[in-house]
């Protein structure tokens, strides 16, 4: 440990955010009569510049060893005050945070409990610090490879991000082809330009970038590694068509005898069982889907194999598992749809005529199965149409979040409705949510096309009518919450604007990458604000709709985001990894591997020759787990050793 | 000489004994539950001491023993959720490791409802402070841990309960 502990202890106020609560007069002087402590100082904002020169100017003039810093939680600033103790000299974990913001002042409304609580973690903070030790922070190389998972627009602009720097990207996309969500909307509001063809020249662009490997139809299985250094196992699912010999002519899919519900149609088209989901599909590859597939089913057909000119068809091709090395790993996995079905009184998928947004999307889009004519289900041009909002948003009962882009499509609906027919629209909304840059323009200007607005969250769609006027329609129920009355509507088509929410396999994604996800099921960030790209697995970042709601410009911002943190890290070069991990004392280790079969990431081997176990420092993570684990107490865990935190422990009962 | 203090007031056994819980609390989950729990100003006893630990897997069994011997009255240990360990398995060790400390105390004669294990997530800020809130409250009613409060006063006798 080299010289006796120096501790110099200082107390933040946080503007009132500490001192409010916490009398931080009285918990400086109580810091001065700890042991060890040279200087006690409190300050309006320890984090600020002058906060930080007190601190660093006291390492210097009075020879401090050891810093604890009463403020907000470590997850804050414990890197801030890190790099302040090693700029002054001294190691960076020579310091403890005494976290009495978010766990003492923030969370208690009695002042003298406050207090009294804030002395508690002061002094096991200075306990601990006492035997703090200085550590070694390591290097290794960062891989410039780069994984993105998705192929939707966030995982296309980050890919062409990435790759537009001469830096290699594996693209996987779990579809057929990539273009995700967006290439399946029509227009995009507020400016109302084709979603294809914005989206279609990148999508090529991917498909033929030299820096961009898209595997299609493909799968994440297993991730292994640390940042900088992931070990990542794709599985690249067989399509049944040799992708080398394919030329893309379609003519499989126009003889495959067998239809079914077109995935990328929404349901209100139908594709063949050997199919590319649409014309424009990024790799131009089609698939067979061996649910449906004839040949799969039946043992009998292979029409396809017959009429390819190439011989590209190959019915023993099998799924092929690929590992890549990477540095980063971006996931941009995207959302699904909230189907309505449960939502009884809505009557989707009862009745006829009651359609979600996207199904609206496909049947207003002029390559969908209608080319763009917005009909009923008996081909008949509606008369009126009621546009739904919040449907399983805003709802306690489904997702208590706002999906923020339901209110400017059903607006660009009841545009694309008035440019394509005569019908009445009727938005049913509760609130407006128009608030993105040139959002509330488009708005008024909708509002001024002969669109009816009812304030009111709609009861029930029912086909029972009660007057002759409602005979053979849909009757949309609501309360106008501005009238203050009931009022019964028959119209000949209902749009459900569905919210958006995770993919159905959200958790096993974040298992299987070692992230978090919030309460709404997205993943999470590591912090709302000031990171909303990077998660609490360095190396591991989000974009897109996976991370919530949002609409395109956002999602591609995002993208953009996260593609510049991969680029930043790959222009570093390396990166810094665990300084604390475990330790084994040869002396001790009486051989019994127990240790290893506790270790997650194989870090402990045997050392035949001194039968002792030993800590592969640049796989071990520092859980810790072994080190509670030792019968002999053989192992620690630097900077979370035995000795700081019974240290600490002892503390907290000051 | 604090100590000495605590044990006198918990002799007392008046209304104003408040109970002193331990909490150790997983960095990754558990602690950043905590954490949203200040963030999102949701009120819980002070009555509660954190020990950030890197994982769940890393609380050993010898700390739960050595806080109660110094006086605490109960311990928290609380990680990730099953399944979600940031270090895949560190959880399901600490599970294990809680059930048989939580033997060894009832074998001891310490009531084993002195040391609860709760799952936590980053997201679960409102259930944090309810934990602390449920325990707190399960802990007054237990009453103070005199267990090795003779211990604590140089008498070398011990109590059970």
């Amino acid at each position: 440990m080299g010289s006796e502990p120096r501790i110099g202890v200082y107390v933040c106020h946080c503007g009132s955010n500490i001192a409010g609560t916490v009398d931080v007069k009285e918990l400086t002087e109580f810091a001065r009569g700890l042991g060890s402590v040279i200087v006690a100082r409190d300050y309006v904002f320890m984090c600020s510049d002058p906060g930080q020169e007190i601190i660093g100017n006291d390492i210097r003039d009075l020879g401090l060893n050891r810093v604890v810093v009463a403020a907000c939680s470590p997850t804050m600033h414990e890197l801030t005050f890190r790099r302040v103790c090693q700029e002054a000299g001294i190691n960076p974990y020579l310091l403890e945070i005494a976290n009495i913001r978010e766990q003492c002042s923030w969370v208690t409304e009695d002042k003298q409990m406050a207090t009294d609580k804030a002395k508690a973690m002061l002094s096991a903070a200075v306990k601990r610090v006492y035997y703090h030790q200085p550590l070694e922070i390591r290097k290794v190389p960062f891989n410039a490879n780069t994984l993105i998972v998705g192929g939707g627009i966030a995982g296309i602009g980050a890919a062409l991000e990435i790759a537009n720097s001469e830096h290699k990207v594996y693209l996987v996309e779990q579809g057929p082809s990539i273009g995700g969500h967006m290439i399946q909307l029509d227009k995009t509001f507020p400016t109302l330009d084709c979603s294809a063809c914005i989206l279609t020249p990148k999508m090529t662009q991917v498909g033929s970038h030299p820096y961009i490997e898209l595997m299609s139809y493909s799968e994440v299985e297993e991730v292994s590694g640390y940042i900088g250094n992931f070990k990542v196992k794709i599985r690249k699912r067989a399509r049944y068509v040799n992708a080398d010999r394919c030329n893309g002519c379609g003519l499989c899919q126009e003889k495959c005898p067998l239809k079914v519900d077109s995935e990328f149609e929404a349901g209100m088209g139908k594709r063949k069982a050997i199919y590319v989901p649409f014309p424009q599909a990024v790799p131009n590859i089609p698939v067979i889907d061996t649910e449906h597939c004839t040949y799969f089913l039946k043992g009998k057909c292979r029409l396809c194999e017959e009429v390819c000119e190439v011989n590209a068809i190959d019915f023993e091709q099998e799924d092929e598992v690929v590992e890549v090395d990477v540095g980063a790993i971006m996931l941009a996995t995207g959302f699904s749809v909230f189907d309505p079905t449960p939502i009884y009184q809505y009557g989707y998928k009862r009745l006829d005529n009651v359609i979600t947004s996207l199904e609206f999307e496909r049947l207003v889009n002029s390559s969908g199965p209608t080319t763009g004519n917005i009909v009923l289900k008996d081909g008949s041009t509606p008369q009126s149409i009621a546009i739904v909002h919040c449907v399983g948003s805003r709802d306690k009962n489904y997702h208590e979040y706002c999906s923020r882009v339901c209110c400017m499509y059903a607006l660009k609906y009841a545009h694309l409705i008035k440019e394509k027919t005569d019908a009445e629209v009727y938005q049913y909304y509760i609130d407006m949510r128009c608030f993105g840059k040139g959002y509330e323009e488009f708005y008024e200007r909708i509002s001024g096309e002969g669109v009816n607005f009812i304030r009111g969250k709609v009861g029930e769609v029912t086909d029972r009518d009660i007057s002759e006027e409602e005979k053979g329609k849909l009757i949309v129920v609501a309360e106008d919450t501005l009238l203050g009355s009931m009022i019964r509507l028959p119209v000949d088509m209902v749009i459900l604007c569905v919210a958006m929410e995770p993919q159905p396999d959200m958790e096993a994604v974040a298992r299987l990458f070692n992230i978090s996800r919030s309460a709404d099921g997205f993943l999470l960030e590591k912090h709302p604000k000031l990171d909303p790209v990077a998660t609490t697995t360095d190396g591991v970042l989000i974009a897109g709709c996976c991370q919530g709601p949002k609409d395109i410009p956002d999602t591609v911002a995002q993208a953009s985001a996260a593609a510049a943190r991969v680029l930043a890290m790959i222009s570093k070069g390396e990166v810094e990894i665990e300084a604390a991990v475990a330790t084994i004392n040869e002396n001790l280790c009486s051989g019994c591997k127990i240790c290893s079969l506790i270790c997650p990431y194989s870090a402990i081997s045997f050392d035949e020759e001194k039968e002792a176990c030993r800590v592969n420092e640049a796989l071990c993570k520092g859980c810790g787990a072994c080190v509670s684990g030792c019968m002999s107490h053989a192992i620690d865990l630097r900077h979370f050793t035995n000795e700081q935190i019974l240290a600490q422990i002892d503390g907290t009962l000051t | 000489m604090e100590q000495v203090t605590l044990s006198a007031n918990m002799n007392k056994e008046d209304s104003t004994w408040e109970p002193k819980l331990l909490g150790f609390l997983c960095r990754w989950c558990s602690y950043a539950g905590a954490d949203l729990a200040g963030t999102s100003r949701k009120k819980y006893p002070a009555n509660i001491r954190v020990i950030r630990v890197p994982c769940s897997g890393r609380v050993d069994p010898l700390f739960i023993l050595k806080a109660l011997r110094l006086g605490f009255d109960g311990v928290l240990v609380s990680g990730c959720h099953p399944g979600d360990c940031h270090y895949q398995s560190g959880n399901y060790f600490a599970r294990r490791r809680m059930a048989i400390t939580k033997k060894f105390l009832e074998y001891m004669g310490i009531n084993p409802k002195r040391v609860q294990v709760s799952w936590v997530s980053a997201s679960e800020g409102a259930k944090f402070a309810e934990i602390v809130t449920e325990i707190t409250q399960e802990l007054k009613e237990i009453g103070p841990n005199r267990v090795f409060n003779d211990e604590r006063q140089g008498n070398g006798t011990e109590a059970t309960e």
